[in-house]
């Protein structure tokens, strides 16, 4: 059985907010629940399937759902990091197709950055019953460096170098520039990124993401419905996941996990990586993205670093236009998870709603990744192909 | 979590405590599997290979080679995290002490340096061999 046109993504809704210190946590979940209802044209009521992860408060689904006082039939809570929001409309498609439910919320939230909290070099807060927590924690290890050691041995075993990773930036500010709501919308140059601080060898400031608050939702519906509304038809056309950590020791830092979620998902949906014309990729950092491109099939492995330069990333300009709304790097990045708004950009790009400066034309396949956890450690990875109707 | 509290995590938990006493007595240890023959990372009274619950501590010889590293610059000391392949097999997380931070390299031979804390915890560091 396959989710392919089970389901469609009838509502996206995106935070305009990237400081909330006026609004509570469960409050953003609530305001981007009925912002992407609103969007498809449906009411809470006919909500009748909730997703969410980590950033919930609460037990679960438990503490929202009775905030939003919501009657569903079907939950899930799946945490894979940042990249659980991606897995969850693939988990919607799932319960739409076996008739769990008919409406499937899907939200994100929270406000990290006006509660200040982490920005990459603070140490995480793990739970130490976590089998691994000594013996990282123990040694230093911040989301930064964790990320910078997989960038150090792409360089030594591919040649990547710094300027090919700081095109990935160039590439985000051009498109943040066209975003009235993102954090950093002053266009870069690659000399500019180069000469930002290095945190962790060999990844600079700009090679890293921006801490924001906001979130975002989701509507997944099935295709009755989906066909009842007026909202352009965004239809579920595959989706993988996958699991990748250190092996019992056997590490490997130079692929993630969306070497297995991609082919899953690209076999399901039936297209290749040549048919996407637009891409999301989660973006916590440079390397993060220049990764994913190699597992999920755009370029060779180690040639990630040809296949990001010169701006072939850049809408209008190269071969595979990426996170037009300016991405993590430089529009926002929800309670440091990221999966949330590639799904809402690339809906965007599928309905012809991106901003015009970006928009790709005849954008008829997408692809959502999302890498949530450590990609030198444990971490999922979701991928979503998605198409317009 | 305090220094104290992740010292007491350490030293009580019944799965690898004998990992960090032996740590503090200068002993460097490995958990390898007795029915696979396979060494792995972090110890694991389950073999993560075979699922063999007959797995043992072995003396491990405290060399290894760089598989990968950064250094923090942010920190208000700047320190080296790595992954060190160890002789024996698996690869750790680790710091790097007692270095030329910019001479560090991947592939770079380096053994043993243990690091004792105030509180009486050992780390097991490494330094250029």
């Amino acid at each position: 059985m396959s989710i392919k046109g089970k389901a469609y993504i009838a509502g996206a809704f995106e935070h305009p907010t990237r400081k909330a210190p006026d609004k509570s946590v469960a409050q953003l979940h609530a305001e981007v629940a009925l912002g992407a209802l609103a969007d498809a044209g449906l009411s809470k009521d006919d909500v009748d399937g909730y997703f969410c992860a980590g950033d919930a408060p609460g037990t679960g689904p438990l503490s929202m759902l009775e905030y939003m006082n919501l009657k569903v039939r079907h939950v899930d809570s799946t945490n894979i990091g940042g990249s659980s929001y991606i897995a969850h409309v693939a988990h919607a498609a799932q319960a739409i197709a076996l008739g769990k439910c008919n409406v499937a919320l899907i939200t994100l939230a929270g406000r990290p950055r006006s509660d200040g909290s982490s920005t990459g070099a603070a140490p995480r807060r793990d739970n130490p019953e976590q089998p691994d927590f000594l013996w990282e924690s123990l040694f230093g290890m911040e989301t930064l460096n964790a990320y910078a050691m997989c960038a150090m041995r792409h360089m030594y075993e591919f040649g990547t170098t710094s300027e090919q990773l700081a095109w990935i930036k160039v590439a985000a500010s051009h498109h943040a520039q066209h975003n009235p709501n993102a954090m950093l919308r002053n266009l870069v140059t690659v000399d500019e990124v180069l000469a930002s601080p290095v945190i962790a060898d060999p990844l600079h400031r700009l090679d890293s993401c921006v801490v924001s608050d906001g979130g975002g939702a989701l509507i997944v519906t099935k295709p009755e419905i989906a066909r009842s509304l007026k909202r352009p038809l965004v239809k579920v056309m595959g989706a993988g996941e996958a699991v990748k950590h250190q092996s019992g020791g056997q590490v490997d830092l130079t692929y993630s996990a969306a070497v297995r979620s991609g082919a899953i998902a690209f076999e399901e949906a039936g297209v290749r990586p040549a048919d996407i014309k637009y891409v999301s990729l989660y973006d916590s950092f440079t390397i993060t993205v220049l990764v994913q491109l190699e597992d999920l099939g755009f370029c060779r492995k180690g040639e990630g670093g040809r296949f990001v330069a010169d701006g072939n990333l850049i809408s209008g300009q190269g071969r595979l236009p990426f996170n037009t709304d300016g991405g993590g790097l430089c529009n926002n990045h929800p309670v440091h998870r990221g999966g949330m708004t590639k799904v809402i950009e690339a809906v965007r790009q599928l309905r012809g709603e991106a901003h015009p400066a970006v928009q790709v034309p005849n954008c008829d396949v997408a692809l959502a990744h999302g890498t949530g956890g450590l990609i030198s450690m444990r971490h999922g990875g979701a991928t979503l192909i998605m198409e317009r109707e | 979590m305090s220094t104290d509290a992740v010292t007491a995590l350490a030293l009580h938990n019944p799965e690898t405590n004998a990992f960090w006493a032996g740590l503090i007595e200068g002993r460097f240890l490995v958990r390898r599997c007795e029915d696979c023959g396979e060494a792995h990372w972090y110890p694991r009274a389950i073999c993560p290979f075979c699922s063999s619950s007959r797995t043992g501590w072995q003396e491990a010889s405290g060399r290894g080679v760089i598989y990968s590293y950064s250094i923090m610059r942010r920190a208000k000391v700047p320190y080296a995290i790595a992954f060190v392949s160890l002789a024996e097999g698996p690869t750790m997380m680790t710091n790097i002490v007692d270095c030329d931070f910019e001479a560090l390299a991947i592939g770079q031979p380096v053994k043993l340096a243990i690091r004792r804390r105030e509180d009486g915890l050992a780390l097991p560091m490494f330094t250029p061999a």
